[in-house]
């Protein structure tokens, strides 16, 4: 045994105070929640590529349409179907338009409509599946039963019903699409608050006598956050595709005005002799969806507890 | 390799590379499993006992596991070194394992029976019939009422005592020369766990086979063990007979694990002594002895220099520096004192 | 079990009658009468259309009688193909939507499994990442973006494919792959998914601990276990197939019921558009039935308890 490299001492061997050896233990680095979930969505990098192109496209959607000169609804009957003509950085349609502006105009458009729908999901959505989740019992199966009739009516036909129904625009659009998006938010919460429910802090909280406003808004809502989140971010790209596939079948916005899948829907009908009319904004149109899925995926991987290490 | 040994493990290494860094998991493990012997290997959740033994048979995923260094003898051959093809005939055949929750550790949509089967179609060779006489012959003897029905049902249609009974089944199909059995009982109710360890006694003896038991639990390894190893940090403390370690530990860690254990055989005023604080982290153990934080009697030269494992007599050794000619005499503590309860 | 399958069908009957309701007061408050676009018939001839129709009769019994048909099949006739009934028309395009659908399911699920798994077994490897990168590109390019640039570039451009009607195995497969592609990457995620879950479950290392090659623990124990919640996957997938058809089957120029129902929305055909509606919801809302039943027959856990602990 004294093989050992040191040589021994006596006073190696005396006895060390309890208290200095407590501060010996190796403290391991204190991750909070939100910081493992930013820490584990930046090594993501196709969600950082998703947001840098949101930012991207949501600046341009913004102030695109002004950078030059054209208004989006301004003809110019001279040009009409150049691809490349002056400052048309992007070419101009059957009637002269600028498309550079009509595809930054319809992409805002698009998300507007977008970010209304899920303004909606979220409007109904969150209570009904807050109140469902957290009375449970009689109130709960109740409210479950109209989900359940609801769940099964496909979407797309509920919006397209109602769309004829109301005659497309900005605001009957998102409606439609919000009318039928509820649902999965519902659900999406209501299982979160059941889960929640049943974990023990929440019983030691409500044990400390939290009322219901502070058991939801201080203990429950930032635990539902998570999934909320991840639900929009997912409820944004189906309404911005939903919104142009409408608009393809003939249920799109009314002209002047433009969206990005009335521009397709546009574009489409010279693709043979002018495909250019068509390509720009389809690629928005992809290149949004495909944001909006990177930074959901992303953000889904970050905020998945299972994954944690 | 003494022939008496079905198994050596010698200077065992192994780590996992995590995003914080590599947690050096074990940490140079040492212990031998003589034929016919039930060795118990305990230590606090993350001592590194459940790695030790799936290293064993190999089972560790890699990555992130990252097999360092060390040998695994069993039967004279090193199974680090062994081509994945014959591990394979190894597993299941040789040593076979028990895992801790027999909710998990059983395939959902496959019937209990085809589980069992599966182990003698690959190593005995037998055909289907044969396979499914053997199963229920093995159902028969872990205990399950009415084999011939139960064969064809699924584990959810199992209780967890039965489940386990069918997982000892599938471990024994194959009468293995050594089983290794991961905290067993840990997931089952206490009445359970006596039956089930009965259940591992009594097989050991008709199968002729050798067991190690990982646990944290001192009454099961009283209760079953021949020999014990006490893992503290990725590395063995001290071993010796059962006897030995509850009748003289010397390792002030298992005093701390006798300590806090409730024993039948002493006054009921004795009270259970927790051992305060917490296991170093091994992403970066400490140079010394990893206990020597929470060790009462630590000295200068434990936070300095990992104590090496001396010989107490032929059968027990310590790895503490209290050992050393020169430490101070400690006594063990009196209330530990008594009859080793086997 | 039983009871389990006949509650979900009285679900699914509610559900039905629900869109048929709502189909059927919707489309008969839309502002003006089906024939507003004939202003030059003379008020008689109107009235008597409107009469032989039975539009002239009060809202709720045109109700009860339109139940009643729709009990014999009898959808109504369209307004505008010269009074052909609804249901022949439906008859006549559903052969081609059909053999679409079952072509782009069967090559979509076929590469979907073969994909997700690959990727789940080769996890980070340029495979798996390739893998990802595709469905994440395959879910955000809208399938319509999809099928119009398959046209023109495949179709038109290089002129390897046809890309109009419907004349013979090769007219299907441009439109098969524009289905497809959407349906390989949601199988091929989802199965990704599951077959991690499933990879890192206490029942795979008993089956290592057999002595069973990773080759044969991933056959006999993995893949079950993956694939059986892809069943669930179908419903939606169905959901898709159908959205996909309707402006696949226009840009195709395929006689199908995509393309009968999209030109009904354009020029308001309504009894064609709720007898399709109809139709469509009865497929969506049976499949997804379908979907659950068999899920319930396939994975034991359910076979027996009738719920999934």
């Amino acid at each position: 045994m004294n093989s050992s490299t040191q040589k021994m001492t006596p006073e190696m061997f005396e006895p060390v105070a309890k208290d200095t050896l407590a501060q010996e233990g190796v403290a391991s680095k204190k991750i909070t929640f939100w910081g493992d979930v930013w820490r584990r969505f930046r090594q993501n990098k196709g969600a950082l590529l998703g947001v840098l192109l949101l930012v991207i496209i949501a600046v341009l959607a913004i102030v695109g349409p002004d950078i030059n000169s054209y208004s989006y609804r301004a003809t110019n009957y001279e040009i009409t179907n150049q691809e490349t003509v002056g400052d048309h950085w992007f070419g101009t349609d059957g009637l002269g338009r600028d498309i550079w502006t009509r595809t930054w105009y319809g992409a805002g458009i698009s998300l507007l409509i977008a970010l209304l729908a899920t303004g909606f999901d979220l409007l109904i959505g969150v209570p009904y599946g807050c109140i469902s989740g957290y009375y449970g019992g009689k109130v709960d199966n109740w409210m479950q039963r109209i989900i359940e009739v609801l769940y099964g009516i496909p979407n797309l036909i509920v919006i397209i019903l109602l769309l004829l129904w109301l005659k497309p625009g900005i605001i009957a659009i998102a409606l439609a699409l919000g009318i039928t998006g509820w649902i999965t938010m519902a659900r999406v919460v209501r299982g979160q608050m059941l889960k929640l429910k049943s974990q023990e802090y929440v019983l030691a909280a409500r044990t400390l006598g939290a009322s219901t406003r502070r058991m939801l808004t201080k203990h429950m809502l930032p635990n539902v956050l998570g999934p909320v989140i991840i639900t929009v971010m997912f409820s944004i790209p189906t309404a911005i595709f939903f919104e142009a596939f409408l608009a393809f079948i003939g249920l799109g916005i009314r002209p002047p005005q433009a969206s990005l899948g009335v521009l397709i829907n546009d574009g489409y009908q010279v693709l043979q002799l002018f495909p250019y009319q068509l390509f720009y904004p389809a690629l928005i149109l992809s290149l949004i969806m495909l944001s909006f899925n990177l930074v959901g995926d992303g953000l889904r991987d970050a905020l998945d507890p299972k994954l944690r290490q | 390799m003494d022939r008496n040994n079905v198994l050596e493990v010698k200077d065992l290494h192994v780590s996992f590379h995590t995003y914080n860094g590599e947690v050096q998991a074990v940490r140079g493990v040492s212990f031998e499993e003589k034929k016919g012997e039930t060795v118990a290997v305990v230590g606090e959740s993350g001592c590194g006992k459940s790695v030790t033994s799936q290293s064993i048979m190999r089972l560790i995923p890699q990555p992130p596991g990252v097999f360092k260094h060390g040998e695994i003898l069993f039967e004279g051959n090193d199974l680090t070194k062994l081509p994945e093809k014959q591990m394979e005939g190894i597993r299941g055949k040789d040593i076979a394992m028990i895992f801790q929750d027999p909710m998990t550790s059983l395939n959902p949509t496959m019937t209990i029976g085809k589980q069992i089967m599966e182990g003698l179609v690959k190593h005995r060779k037998l055909g289907r019939a044969e396979a499914k006489e053997k199963a229920l012959e093995m159902l028969r003897l872990v205990g399950i009422p009415s084999p011939g029905s139960r064969i064809d049902q699924y584990p959810h249609q199992f209780s967890g005592g039965m489940r386990q009974r069918a997982m000892i089944a599938i471990a024994l199909a194959c009468a293995p020369k050594l089983l290794i059995a991961d905290e067993p009982t840990t997931a089952l109710d206490v009445t359970i766990q006596a039956q089930i360890l009965d259940l591992m006694n009594d097989l050991k003896e008709k199968m002729d086979t050798s067991i190690i038991l990982i646990t944290h639990d001192l009454g099961v390894v009283a209760e079953t063990a021949d020999r014990v190893v006490v893992m503290y940090a990725g590395k063995v403390v001290e071993t010796g007979t059962v006897e030995e370690i509850f009748n003289r530990p010397r390792h002030p860690y298992t005093w701390g694990l006798m300590g806090s254990m409730p024993r039948m055989d002493l006054s009921r005023d004795t009270e259970l002594t927790p051992i305060l604080g917490a296991p170093p982290n091994l992403l970066s153990p400490p140079k010394g002895c990893p206990f020597a934080s929470r060790c009462p009697h630590a000295m200068k030269v434990c936070k300095e220099q990992m104590p090496e494992t001396t010989d107490a007599s032929g059968t027990q050794r310590v790895a503490c520096w209290l050992e050393h000619p020169m430490a101070p005499s400690v006594e063990i503590p009196h209330d530990l004192v008594g009859g080793a309860s086997k | 079990m039983g009871r389990y399958v006949l509650q979900r069908m009285m679900y699914m009957l509610i559900t039905l009658w629900v869109i048929i309701t709502l189909t059927f007061f919707l489309m008969h408050s839309m502002p003006g009468s089906p024939l507003q676009h004939e202003d030059k018939i003379p008020v008689e001839l109107k009235e008597q259309i409107l009469k032989q129709y039975g539009l002239d009769q009060p809202l709720p019994v045109q109700y009860v009688k339109f139940l009643g048909n729709l009990f014999q099949g009898d959808l109504g006739t369209s307004f505008k193909y010269d009074g052909r009934s609804v249901t022949e028309l439906i008859l006549q395009g559903f052969p081609a939507s059909l053999q679409l659908g079952l072509q782009a399911t069967a090559v979509g699920v076929l590469f979907g499994l073969l994909l997700g798994c690959i990727a789940a077994l080769r996890r980070g490897s340029w495979v798996d990442n390739t893998a990802n990168i595709f469905s994440i590109l395959g879910y955000s390019v809208p399938n319509f973006v999809l099928a119009t640039l398959l046209a023109y570039f495949v179709g038109v451009k290089l002129g390897w494919l046809p890309v109009g009607l419907w004349h013979g195995p090769e007219y299907s497969i441009l439109p098969s792959i524009s289905l497809a592609v959407l349906v390989i990457a949601t199988m091929a995620r989802y199965i990704r998914t599951e077959m991690l879950e499933v990879l890192g479950q206490d029942y795979m290392k008993t089956a290592k601990a057999k002595g069973l090659s990773a080759r044969t623990a991933i056959t006999k124990h993995a893949l079950r276990n993956a694939l059986i919640p892809a069943v669930t996957v179908l419903g939606p997938l169905v959901i898709n197939l159908i959205t996909g058809s309707l402006v696949v089957e226009r840009i195709f120029a395929i006689p199908g019921m995509g393309w009968m129902f999209v030109d009904s929305i354009q020029i308001q055909d309504y009894t064609v558009i709720m007898g399709v509606t109809i139709f469509y919801s009865a497929l969506i809302i049976v499949t997804m039935f379908l979907v659950d039943v068999l899920y319930g027959i396939i994975d034991p856990r359910i076979r027996i308890g009738g719920v999934k602990e």
